[in-house]
């Protein structure tokens, strides 16, 4: 086998013949996501014929389709459900959905957070752009206050949804936040995230210059994708600053959209607990004792 | 692991071979000898039994079962389990049957086999939950959006909700399509004898799965290894395929072509074909005192029940009655009806509803006898004197 | 030959069970065709609730009830709700103590099925011993079937508790044919 070097390379490795190009625009961040996740499944080495690609409807949606892989384009919101069912069928697949935030923190919320709170093992990536994109920019879930879309020509008057903040509170194994502006950290932690038991989200903060950014005068490619670097703090920073900085520290970043690693633990995924239950039944003892105990262990 | 489908362990977990079983259980009786090694549900009164029995008898049979957070996410798992491999169903009543109408399209388009048993109760909305009907008839044909076949069974006795379940994920298996087990409150919650077919009468079916060499492989197109079949090689996910299913218009290799008439047009043709070709082979009917009779009843389901006591009471009488019982509704068994039609002066249609297999029956029909509907609405079956008097009998 | 059979209650006490076991033993342990449905309300316990088989050597139709030849009641709501198809022929069998205004001017079949089952210190067999006081009663199925169908109907570790309460039903019910 060729060495991947080049992102060429990885392409040819890793893409499907005859589905170029694809259907993202100048300055989108969704073809950068596909490629941070082809350089972490080369480096984790992942045979792609147990390798499952899930999504639903959206422009992130249609990412399994440029992957030379099994791949279930499924219907809006939907995917997390699908993948459960692949899992549950054969338990030695590795599941990946893409999937945005119209589709997964919209559409598709009860299915995203009963997932992560069965630790249900497969990984989520969520490329969030505030908007709808596919249709033209209507008004998404996790839009930022004040924020133009079609559908709030006057401004977002809803508070957006924080899906990380959200994952992290039902217990998921793994949840991070980046932004699609630097490669290192974010390969790093789809390989982290993968390489996890149960349920592991990553999202991606990313540009979309048609649909957003240009409504939202964000101004060209490049200074739409800086505004990103510019609105973005640490987590470990910001929960500094939140707890110890000062007043005007607070003022300077409490707007700002924390990225980094959100959880990281080791509970036992979903089918793990289910193939003892198996094991349970089948050893003739149906019955556990209840546990009052919060679910969420760290 | 993979399940395996173990005919000890099976009948070990179904127990005695003569039961005397509720319908709901007979349906997990069904699918458990058919091998579904995946059930996703979500509770629902009358079906929830349904869900019960699989929560209880699948993990004892090395298969999984997950309550899912409503019934999108039931019957998306189910789809998504048939693509890794699994034979694998839902059970639903009508307002979880609504929210799947989607996926069921889904399901359809991606020629993904499944099975749907839909315990009927009133409607529309919320309605009696706990009372039976047959209002989602024509939902199982029509709900979703788009041209598609529909193939859908209504069992009229606890045997044939086990017997006809079975037969379900044959057709599903053979002809890639989710299939309908239409029954209802009434049966669902109704206990009556079932003998579980030994191991040697049972006729199951397998998807032909994908075994010709990758590079030559086509996922949506005609069988490449069964001649003339329109139904395709199923590529299961993690063989090495590298399939990409999507529920958009695809071409034969099943890349999206979203803007092409001519891959629209021939992929809706050979889905629905698939089923349509096969039309008279998937007729399954019960016919009582047809030859000398000059009215007929023509029901499905529950209704059936009270009908046979109806044309019992009838002929008991001197009345020329007959009784044709559908056992598979869709494909609508037209040549059939329209057979009957010009051999009988009139046919009447028991429902659970108002009026809605009365519609098939009464194009079949083509005018060439009478057609009237008999329904019943409410929560209750017919009784066989209201059904009496569509006869003149007192 | 067909014989229709209605068992009624408060919802909790064992109806459906009942019905079941007289299908069963119908059924499965003898050669007739049976078939049982019930009615309830929304409430998992308390209302009245009723279980109804239908017994036949004949195929069954229409599978509700179009009469009633046995009535089993086992509380005074239930009794008052389900006996208004009554026929001049159907017997009648309820526990005073759960039914105690059953003057209805025709004869009744007595059986203290919940004083029975406390006795043996478990209120919860009062449906088992109505079983076997209303089957005895009735005289349509062996008693031999229906003890099958109760000892394939119970849970395992109460075996013991329920064939007790079964016999003493028999005996109950054969005392009762006796008064009237």
């Amino acid at each position: 086998m060729v060495e991947v070097k080049t992102a060429d390379q990885l392409n040819k490795k890793f893409l499907r013949d005859g589905m170029w190009p694809t259907i993202f625009c100048n300055g989108c961040g969704h073809g950068v996501v596909l490629e941070y996740t082809l350089w972490a499944l080369e480096e984790l080495g992942w045979d792609m014929d147990k390798t499952v690609f899930a999504s639903g409807i959206g422009c992130s949606s249609r990412m399994p389709g440029y992957i030379n892989a099994d791949g279930l384009h499924t219907t809006h919101g939907r995917a997390i459900a699908f993948a459960t069912g692949i899992k549950a069928a054969n338990p030695d697949l590795n599941l990946i959905i893409f999937t945005g935030d119209g589709d997964c923190a919209g559409i598709g919320g009860n299915h995203f957070i009963h997932a992560a709170r069965r630790n249900m093992d497969m990984t989520v990536i969520m490329i969030n752009n505030f908007i709808y994109g596919m249709t033209g920019g209507q008004l998404a879930p996790t839009a930022p206050l004040g924020s133009i879309a079609t559908t709030a020509p006057y401004g977002n008057i809803e508070p957006p949804f924080d899906i990380c903040n959200l994952a992290k509170a039902l217990g998921a194994n793994y949840v991070a936040r980046w932004t699609v502006t630097h490669p290192y950290q974010p390969i790093k932690s789809v390989k982290d995230a993968l390489s996890k038991k149960g349920f592991s989200l990553v999202e991606f903060l990313a540009p979309c210059p048609t649909a957003f950014g240009r409504r939202n005068k964000l101004g060209d490619i490049k200074k739409h994708w800086e505004w990103y670097d510019n609105n973005t703090i640490l987590i470990e920073d910001y929960e500094r600053i939140m707890n110890y900085g000062t007043e005007k520290e607070k003022e300077e970043v409490k707007d700002m959209f924390p990225i980094g690693v959100f959880q990281d633990l080791n509970n036992p995924g979903f089918f793990e607990r289910y193939e003892k239950l198996v094991d349970r039944v089948m050893g003739g003892s149906p019955k556990t004792p209840v546990k009052a105990k919060a679910v969420v262990q760290k | 692991m993979v399940y395996k489908r173990d005919p000890k362990k099976i009948r070990e977990v179904l127990g005695n071979k003569v039961q005397f079983l509720l319908g709901d259980m007979a349906c997990v009786y069904g699918g458990l000898l058919a091998g579904v090694s995946f059930f996703g549900g979500y509770p629902i009164t009358p079906a929830s039994e349904v869900a019960e029995g699989m929560a209880r008898m699948l993990p004892r049979v090395g298969g999984t079962y997950i309550q899912m957070e409503d019934e999108i996410g039931s019957i998306a798992a189910v789809i998504g389990a048939a693509w890794g491999g699994a034979k694998s169903m839902t059970a639903t009543s009508g307002p979880g049957f609504s929210l799947m109408m989607e996926n069921y399209g889904f399901a359809v388009m991606t020629e993904t086999p499944c099975v749907i048993v839909n315990v009927q109760r009133t409607g529309p909305s919320t309605g009696q939950p706990t009372l039976g009907a047959q209002g989602d008839m024509m939902q199982a044909r029509y709900g979703t959006h788009g041209d598609l076949e529909a193939l859908a069974f209504a069992p009229s006795t606890v045997q044939e909700c086990l017997d006809l379940t079975i037969e379900a994920f044959n057709l599903s298996e053979k002809y890639r399509n989710p299939v309908c087990v239409m029954t209802d409150g009434e049966m669902g919650h109704l206990r009556e004898r079932i003998v579980i077919p030994d191991e040697k009468d049972l006729k199951l079916i397998n998807r032909v799965e994908a075994t010709i060499s990758k590079n030559k492989y086509i996922p949506f197109t005609n069988s490449q290894t069964v001649k003339g079949s329109k139904v395709p090689d199923f590529p299961t996910f993690g063989i090495g395929y590298h399939t990409y299913v999507t529920g958009l218009t695809h071409n034969e290799k099943g890349f999206p072509a979203t803007d092409k008439q001519k891959d629209h047009e021939r992929l809706v043709k050979r889905i629905t074909e698939k089923i349509t070709d096969d039309a008279d082979k998937l007729v399954k009917v019960e016919k009582f005192n047809l030859d000398d009779a000059d009215t007929v009843f023509v029901t499905y389901g529950a209704s059936a029940r009270p009908a046979e006591t109806a044309m019992e009471i009838a002929r008991s009488k001197g009345k020329k009655v007959g009784l044709l019982t559908l056992k598979i509704v869709w494909p609508f068994p037209e040549k059939i009806v329209a057979k009957l039609a010009k051999q009988v002066d009139k046919i009447i249609v028991p429902e659970m509803n108002l009026g809605q297999i009365y519609h098939p029956v009464r194009e079949a029909a083509c005018g060439n006898c009478e057609v009237e509907v008999a329904p019943k609405i409410g929560g209750e079956m017919h009784l066989p004197v209201e059904l009496l008097k569509y006869l003149g009998v007192k | 030959m067909k014989k229709e059979i209605r068992i009624c209650g408060f919802g909790g006490q064992g109806v459906i069970l009942s019905g079941f076991i007289i299908g069963k033993a119908a059924a499965v342990f003898m050669d007739y065709n049976a078939v049982q449905s019930q009615s309830y309300g929304p409430e998992a316990r308390g209302g009245a609730a009723r279980s109804e088989v239908i017994i036949s050597d004949e195929k069954i139709g229409y599978p509700r009830p179009t009469g009633v030849d046995l009535l089993v009641a086992m509380s005074q709501e239930s009794f008052d709700t389900y006996r208004d198809d009554l026929n001049k022929d159907t017997k009648i069998v309820i526990d005073p103590d759960l039914v105690p205004k059953h003057d209805i001017g025709r004869p009744v079949y007595k059986v203290q099925a919940q004083k029975i089952a406390e006795e043996l210190g478990n209120k919860i067999v009062t449906n088992i011993v109505m079983v076997g006081a209303s089957m005895a009663i009735f005289g349509l199925i062996d008693e031999e079937a229906v003890k099958k169908a109760v000892l394939d109907s119970v849970p395992k570790r109460f075996l013991e508790l329920n064939e007790k309460a079964y016999q003493k039903g028999v005996e109950a019910g054969k005392n009762a044919l006796k008064k009237i």
